[in-house]
């Protein structure tokens, strides 16, 4: 059943010491800003937090990193001309680090709420980020075996819920929701309206209900201007 | 080198090109019809020179085909972005989907060309751009191998040149590999270059002659068929 809660520390509540957190967004669009905040505000730590990035200037996932309340951290792409606080943790050896290309990152996630128990991917083949992994040939292709992530949390974005649990999204800010939505044990989303069932064209829902745990109002999120990130 | 191959390879132009122009020899050989995805930086450039009669699809791999250009003022919506996080609009007959969507349609091969840069491309079409190999360099990846090992067509667009003036066009990739064989063509402000199953190709030249580019690059050269 559907919990809509009252607050965003409400919504986070559950999320324990040395929780896997998925954390949707990619750049400004789709980012849960007011969920990342509770979380700061909640005080969790030794979380592994699966994200694109690693932060960015000094709030949200950045602030998180800063405080030392990520232990670990699986993204595509760490690096960033503000990602200062997660390359000051990197070079002090206080956070670990597991680059994923991108499709491989989204893949694995969507793999661990489809269930698969590997898969065979050709991104990576014959680079460094191939080490150790199972490499196979197949219809004279080559491959990589890759795993699923799966996460006890995930904190991502949605336009408009149902009371369902059903959402749809805006545009780009898309992006990791629906997959991160269905790979963790509990997903936890903020959205901008919540309309009664019925409200939402079944034929226009992204994420199924049965995907979603815990459904949180903010009206008015944080909408940073994109290029203010850059 | 035999003297009559320096008049095989044409020299379009008496200059280096400069980025823009080169980005429009790029969008020139896009066919038309097709979905493209442009990388972050140079490549971008190439859609200020895709008219409307190209019938170019852009896809930008955060998820979103028929990506528009950049966004400027009150048409600026945060929550449409392109993969380098810059504000853009949408085009008639755009759509959005997930990220595992966006990548899945790139690995599934139904993506006809991307664009990216380098830091070098071998004879054998390996694609370095992601990692220097500098041990303290934080390495971060992003979409690059995805789009590198995906599309049908990888294009690479660079200067023929490092900064200190080494060919970044060598025998072997000496930094990280993003991708293997994935390049079959690159662009650069000296001349465009195919890379094919049996060695590198010169298909013409930009403010440089065939002998001279060879001075420079360390892997054999010969005039495109």
């Amino acid at each position: 059943m559907l919990n809509i809660a009252d607050s965003c520390a409400q919504a986070v509540a559950p999320i324990h010491d040395g929780a896997t957190v998925m954390i949707g967004g990619f750049g400004v669009a789709g980012q849960p800003v007011e969920l990342i905040d509770a979380l700061i505000d909640h005080g969790a730590t030794d979380l592994t937090v699966v994200n694109n990035n690693a932060g960015n200037g000094d709030v949200g996932l950045a602030r998180l990193i800063q405080l030392g309340r990520v232990r670990r951290i699986i993204c595509s792409f760490p690096r960033q001309s503000d990602s200062w606080h997660f390359d000051e943790k990197y070079r002090a050896g206080q956070i670990e680090l597991e680059v994923v290309p991108q499709g491989n990152l989204a893949e694995r996630i969507r793999a661990a709420g489809a269930g698969i128990g590997a898969f065979f991917t050709p991104t990576g083949y014959g680079t460094p980020l191939a080490e150790g992994k199972e490499a196979r040939e197949i219809d004279g292709r080559h491959y990589i075996l890759e795993h699923p992530i799966k996460a006890d949390f995930s904190l991502t974005k949605a336009h408009v819920a149902d009371r369902a649990g059903n959402l749809v999204y805006r545009k780009t800010a898309r992006n990791f929701g629906p997959v991160m939505a269905a790979a963790a044990t509990t997903s936890i989303v903020q959205v901008a309206e919540v309309v009664e069932r019925g409200g939402l064209d079944p034929e226009a829902v992204v994420t199924p209900g049965i995907y979603v745990d815990t459904v949180v109002r903010i009206a008015d999120p944080a909408q940073t201007d994109p290029r203010e990130e850059l | 080198m035999s003297e009559n191959t320096v008049d095989t390879v044409p020299r379009t132009s008496e200059t280096p090109l400069a980025p823009e122009e080169l980005a429009r020899v790029v969008a020139r050989d896009i066919p038309a019809g097709s979905y493209v995805n442009l990388g972050i930086g140079q490549p971008t450039l190439v859609s200020n020179y895709l008219s409307a009669e190209d019938d170019v699809t852009l896809h930008t791999e955060n998820g979103m085909l028929g990506m528009g250009p950049e966004a400027h003022g009150d048409e600026v919506d945060p929550d449409l972005i392109n993969a380098g996080k810059i504000p853009v609009l949408e085009t008639p007959g755009c759509s959005y989907f997930h990220h595992a969507d966006s990548f899945a349609m790139m690995r599934g091969g139904h993506l006809d060309c991307c664009v990216l840069g380098a830091f070098q491309v071998d004879r054998k079409g390996n694609l370095a751009n992601w990692h220097t190999g500098k041990p303290d360099a934080i390495p971060a990846v992003g979409g690059a191998m995805d789009l590198a090992t995906g599309a049908k067509m990888t294009f690479v667009m660079m200067s023929l040149q490092t900064k200190k003036g080494q060919s970044k066009l060598v025998e072997q990739c000496t930094m990280p590999l993003t991708g293997v064989g994935c390049v079959s063509r690159i662009y650069t402000d000296q001349a465009v270059f195919l890379i094919e199953e049996d060695g590198v190709s010169v298909r013409e030249t930009f403010g440089t002659s065939f002998e001279e580019l060879q001075q420079i690059v360390d892997v054999p050269l010969r005039p495109a068929r």
